[in-house]
């Protein structure tokens, strides 16, 4: 399952990154942010009622309360909403496979997904909590009980991948019957849980954001700076510890970040797993292994995918729309495979 | 038992042969074999490997299998003793638990026999070639595949049962030519396979949870119900299909498994050897592509059968290889007992057995890695 690309071919890219790269690099940064801004316009603008820019700047910063400015306000949230959790699932998913140097690691493959997932199911049916605020903290504290379970499971201080992964599928697995023996008992339960369970951003609420928030940026200023000695577990673990490397802090800080990240991503919106997955690769395409480089990048990226996944969505199946799991997926997957069929995937 | 090691007896092959005997006459010392096992030898020439443990562990679990059927056969709102359901299955029972049996009960344990068994072999057959212990066909996408075949036919059209089995067959097994198709770039590497299975995993789960949404409650409902995977309610007219398809298909895996073990040498090793890689590996694929469709088709996608009893069946031979005829044992008889166990644990058809086997291959899995793990061996 695990491939162990030989450590000096990751290393190599950091020690040939000439000042001139970095330019690039960072140029490349700014041109995706202004990505990220014009697809986040674009998610205001565009849905059932479409708006003019000129609306939406007017509902933005002059709000009279007119009908686009209500519009914007709706739409406001539900952007703010993907791109905090693309961002949330993004560099958790980035993070996850540095830590495990598995190119499959995501926070779904990790079941910190179904922790999210099978609490707020007990929470809606065992505890009758209806409102996403509530059970906001049951879904994180499922997530990060299932990140404990399996950094204990996965050998805690002598963790291994291989480890880590077996662990995370198990307890998925086993918390996914739980999930269909409840929705199987409780057609109640069923009638929610079955458009929560797909992933979506339909529900947010300033409400949901403010709750989400705290964890989301304490979560993704910590991952940011686990970037240089995940660099240096890239190359080994021996070689990371002669580097200075804090092996086993850096592996309960990555654990940790990326559990609180897609914990809370996932609470707000529902499993979405294909973000975490996907963009870390696309990202590893064109900045190389350096983790300084790709985990900036993901943040940027992977509420692009998100945003414009939730667009398509709402384009395609107008009146209705298709839930931005769902999109995600459909999108992703077959990007995915042609990643895995282009490059050398199993190298990371 | 299950390497028959049969010396060419063409014309080509005696003489070889006989250079070979003559070469092992020569040697000093004989050897002890490397592997383990027995060697059988008839007057004809013929040789046969027998690994013993083998051989028991797969003669306990049909024992484990049929003993366990006569219990679920017993198990129910109207308990009937095993030794009456002995009675009644060779034909001496009394009319109406003879219709219990025959009609209502029987046909739903033999459809968990071959499904069991059929899950478990094509487990062992995609583990064996990804060469990844989790790459079970229900991790590469099949299972969903099949479900998203059986829920178009549930959601869009509110088919029939049988409807719903055709969709099944249907999705599992364009999901598994996708999966082929997809993967294939001058041959099918193991991890490409397990990737691309990921990737269409993802994509037909996300299909599933979509049309779980568009459906109403009442069909949404169902589909969740046979999501799950299930034996209830199941007849005749499910056994016959499936234990059709596992004659025709089962003879062709086990066949195959000689050239299933090599490749797990790798696949230039294998070719060296002989074995036609490409070749051996399209048709066990497809096979297992049927075997996992058709029993997803009649029981729903049960969890976890065809990632454990591979497992399973691997530890209690402690013989390398794809170990495909315990494997099937060991799912048979897995999924009876865990039929059984749902219908005592939470009443007659309250929960189906897809939650049981769910449960249990989460809890076994933790039970792997805790062992394991104390023995340093992951």
């Amino acid at each position: 399952m695990i491939v162990d690309s030989p450590p000096e071919q990751r290393a190599a890219a950091p020690a040939a990154a000439s000042p001139k790269r970095h330019a690039v690099r960072a140029a490349g940064l700014l041109v995706s942010l202004g990505i990220l801004v014009l697809v986040a316009l674009a998610s205001i603008a565009i849905g059932a009622k479409e708006l003019s820019l000129g609306e939406v700047w007017h509902g933005l910063f002059h709000d009279t309360g007119t009908y686009g400015d209500v519009v914007v306000g709706e739409r406001l949230s539900r952007t703010v909403l993907g791109l905090l959790a693309g961002a949330a699932l993004g560099l958790s998913g980035a993070v996850l496979q540095a830590l495990t140097r598995n190119p499959l690691a995501d926070p779904g493959l990790l079941g910190i997904n179904a922790g999210a997932s099978a609490a707020v199911v007990t929470a809606i049916t065992f505890f009758g909590v209806t409102s996403v605020s509530g059970y906001v903290w049951f879904a994180f504290l499922g997530a990060a009980a299932v990140g404990a379970l399996v950094w204990f499971l996965g050998g805690s201080r002598s963790a291994t991948p291989v480890r880590l992964a077996l662990a995370g599928t198990a307890i998925s697995a086993a918390l996914y019957g739980y999930l269909q023996a409840v929705m199987i008992m409780d057609n109640a339960a069923l009638g929610k849980m079955r458009f929560w369970t797909v992933g979506s951003l339909a529900s947010a609420t300033d409400e949901t954001i403010e709750q989400v928030l705290p964890f989301l940026a304490v979560g993704t200023v910590v991952a940011l700076f686990l970037a240089r000695p995940l660099n240096a577990m890239a190359m080994g673990d021996d070689t990371a510890r002669a580097l200075g490397a804090d092996l086993n802090r850096t592996r309960a800080l990555s654990m940790a970040a990326a559990t609180v990240l897609c914990g809370a991503a996932t609470a707000a919106c529902g499993p979405i797993v294909f973000v975490g997955l996907m963009i870390p690769h696309v990202v590893r395409s064109f900045t190389g292994p350096d983790l300084r480089w790709i985990l900036p990048y993901a943040t940027v990226l992977s509420p692009v995918l998100l945003l414009g996944a939730d667009v398509l969505g709402r384009v395609v199946a107008r009146p209705s729309e298709i839930q931005v799991g769902i999109v995600t997926a459909v999108l992703g997957g077959p990007v995915f495979i042609y990643l895995v069929r282009r490059r050398r995937t199993t190298q990371l | 038992m299950k390497d028959m090691n049969k010396p060419a007896a063409d014309t080509n092959g005696t003489t070889a042969d006989a250079r070979k005997r003559t070469a092992d006459t020569n040697r000093p010392a004989p050897r002890k074999p490397a592997l383990p096992g027995r060697v059988l030898r008839t007057a004809g020439g013929l040789s046969l490997r027998l690994d013993m443990r083998a051989f028991a562990v797969v003669v306990l679990l049909v024992v484990a299998a049929l003993c366990a059927s006569v219990v679920l056969i017993g198990t129910g709102d109207f308990p009937i003793p095993a030794a009456d359901v002995l009675k009644t299955l060779v034909g001496n029972g009394d009319p109406g638990q003879e219709f219990i049996v025959s009609e209502l009960r029987l046909p739903r344990v033999l459809v968990g026999l071959l499904v069991g068994a059929a899950l478990a072999l094509g487990g062992a057959v995609f583990q064996s070639i990804s060469r990844n212990p989790l790459g079970s066909p229900d991790v590469l996408g099949l299972a969903q595949g099949a479900t998203a075949g059986a829920l178009v036919v549930i959601v869009l059209f509110s088919g029939s049962a049988l409807a719903v089995t055709g969709g099944a067959l249907v999705g599992g097994v364009v999901t598994g030519l996708l999966i082929y198709l997809l993967a294939w770039k001058r041959g099918v590497h193991g991890y490409r396979l397990v990737l691309v299975g990921i990737g269409v995993n993802a994509i037909a789960t996300a299909v599933n949870g979509y049309l779980i949404t568009k459906a109403d409650l009442v069909d949404a409902a169902r589909a969740v119900n046979w999501m799950v995977g299930s034996l209830n309610g199941r007849d005749w007219s499910q056994v016959w299909p499936l234990l059709g398809l596992c004659v025709c298909l089962v003879p062709l895996v086990l066949g195959n498994a000689r050239g299933l073990r090599m490749m797990e040498m790798g696949d230039d090793a294998s070719y060296a050897l002989g074995v036609r890689v490409e070749r051996v590996r399209m048709l066990l694929m497809l096979a297992a592509v049927l075997l996992t469709a058709a029993a997803t088709a009649a029981a729903g996608p049960v969890a976890f059968v065809a990632l454990t009893a591979p497992q399973l069946a691997r530890r209690l031979t402690r013989s390398p290889g794809p170990n495909l005829l315990p494997s099937a044992f060991m799912g048979a008889t897995l999924l009876i007992v865990a039929d059984w166990a749902s219908q005592r644990a939470f009443g007659a058809d309250q929960l189906p057995v897809g939650v049981v086997t769910g449960i249990l291959g989460g809890v076994y899995l933790l039970w792997l890695l805790v062992t394991e793990r104390r023995a340093g061996r992951i």
